[in-house]
């Protein structure tokens, strides 16, 4: 039961680490695209909150999976 | 707290994540399931009838309302409600044409259709998780989901048009070129025919699937928390965008919704005649924090500025969500469109 913990824990540090170094690359790159061509910011910016959500959204489902691991089937297991 | 007096978090939580579902019961016939378990024993033949009520009544909505402007739009200055439509037919306009390089009248309604549909339903999260459900509770409705993009059956449909639109395009446009496209593609050789097929059909159908999966899993796990929240801060007094709640062991199991509503549409009210200018930002802020303090009480404020926190953070999450399912269906069409 208490594996359940240790899962969600996992998904949640995973998901995180995994989005931080996609996030860190896609912002470091965004800033060095616009510096190089400040013309092009707005449209790089654009396509960078398009990408930030594709990344973005493999965590938030691993948060959500988590919580629900962690509220709902953690407490069911233990009742059972 | 909703259901009928749950007794822990954890079904509370389940009692919020539980379809209004209409069905055919193997030992009941036909009516609505009372519990996850007799959903269950409903297996195919059943249907979750609060998100059904929710989307389409979201997607009147948005008929009606772009319908409404376009009927009054002229060549003059436009004004209001005129205003707003133009921006977002603008927006998305530019969004199409900047990622669609075929040529289909289909398209760019298609992605405003999308786009707005899905922020429509989207932004139901923000309301407060407690309220609709509780109030249609009064009137002897157990189950209610008021997000109708938490539900997989809602985003996989609409991913699986999608998925019907990108196959139609195909073979409309390419013909026996979408063909060869699946069995020649990635080694341009007959002996690997079996092998391309393999690879082109997963990457084919893994595209409707991560479309409605993403949506999905943002929203759920956005309402996963809006839940949360309620139950850690104000014990089942909880409330979505603004708006206090009101502990339901004071004045009973019941009253409580009736609170929230009163002080969301307080709060509604201040930030209204804030946008209109009638009264300044700073008084403004005052003025929903007494409403949620005498809505509330000091936890519930902390519940509710714990909702309003996430909720302006998930403002963010639902608007991008909605237009990155908008995006990659054009670019899905569009990829359908193009010969190679």
């Amino acid at each position: 039961m208490e594996l359940i913990y240790i899962a969600a824990a996992i998904m949640l540090g995973l998901g995180a680490l995994g989005a931080a170094v996609g996030m860190g690359l896609l912002g470091g790159k965004l800033i060095e695209g616009t510096a190089r061509q400040p013309e092009l910011g707005p449209m790089l910016q654009g396509k960078m909150f398009l990408l930030a959500g594709l990344i973005d959204a493999v965590p938030i489902i691993g948060v959500g999976i988590a919580m629900y691991l962690i509220f709902v089937v953690a407490p069911t297991a233990a009742g059972a | 707290m909703a259901g009928e007096n749950p007794a822990s978090t954890t079904e509370y939580i389940q009692h919020h994540l539980t379809n209004l579902v209409y069905g055919n019961h193997p030992d009941n016939g036909w009516g609505f399931a009372h519990g996850a378990q007799e959903a269950a024993e409903m297996g195919f033949m059943a249907i979750h009838v609060d998100s059904m009520a929710w989307s389409i009544g979201l997607g009147v909505l948005f008929c009606w309302l772009f319908r409404s402007a376009a009927k009054r739009a002229t060549t003059g200055v436009p004004t209001g409600l005129l205003n707003f439509v133009e921006l977002i037919i603008e927006f998305i306009d530019g969004a199409v044409k900047d990622s669609f390089h075929g040529r289909n009248k289909l398209v760019a309604p298609l992605a405003l259709t999308i786009f707005v549909w899905i922020f429509l339903m989207n932004f139901m999260d923000l309301l407060p998780v407690d309220l609709i459900p509780e109030l249609l509770m009064m009137v002897g409705v157990p189950y209610q989901k008021i997000v109708p993009s938490t539900d997989p059956n809602i985003t996989l449909g609409m991913a699986l048009g999608v998925f019907v639109l990108m196959l139609y395009y195909s073979i409309k446009i390419k013909g026996t070129g979408f063909v060869s496209e699946l069995t020649m593609h990635p080694f341009n050789h007959w002996a690997f025919i079996p092998v391309n097929l393999f690879m082109e059909t997963v990457g084919l159908l893994a595209k409707p699937f991560s479309l409605g999966l993403r949506l999905f899993g943002n929203m759920y796990a956005g309402e996963m928390i809006f839940i949360l929240i309620a139950t850690t801060f104000a014990a089942g007094a909880g409330a979505g965008l603004i708006g206090g709640g009101l502990h339901a062991q004071i004045f009973g199991e019941h009253t409580s919704a009736w609170f929230w509503l009163v002080i969301f549409i307080l709060v509604c009210g201040v930030c209204w005649l804030n946008l209109k200018g009638k009264i300044p930002t700073g008084r403004t802020v005052l003025l929903c924090m007494v409403f949620m303090t005498i809505g509330g009480g000091l936890t519930a404020l902390g519940g509710g500025l714990m909702q309003w926190g996430w909720a302006v953070f998930h403002i963010l999450v639902i608007t991008l969500q909605a237009f990155i399912f908008m995006v990659l269906t054009v670019v899905y069409l569009s990829m359908a469109h193009e010969e190679h």
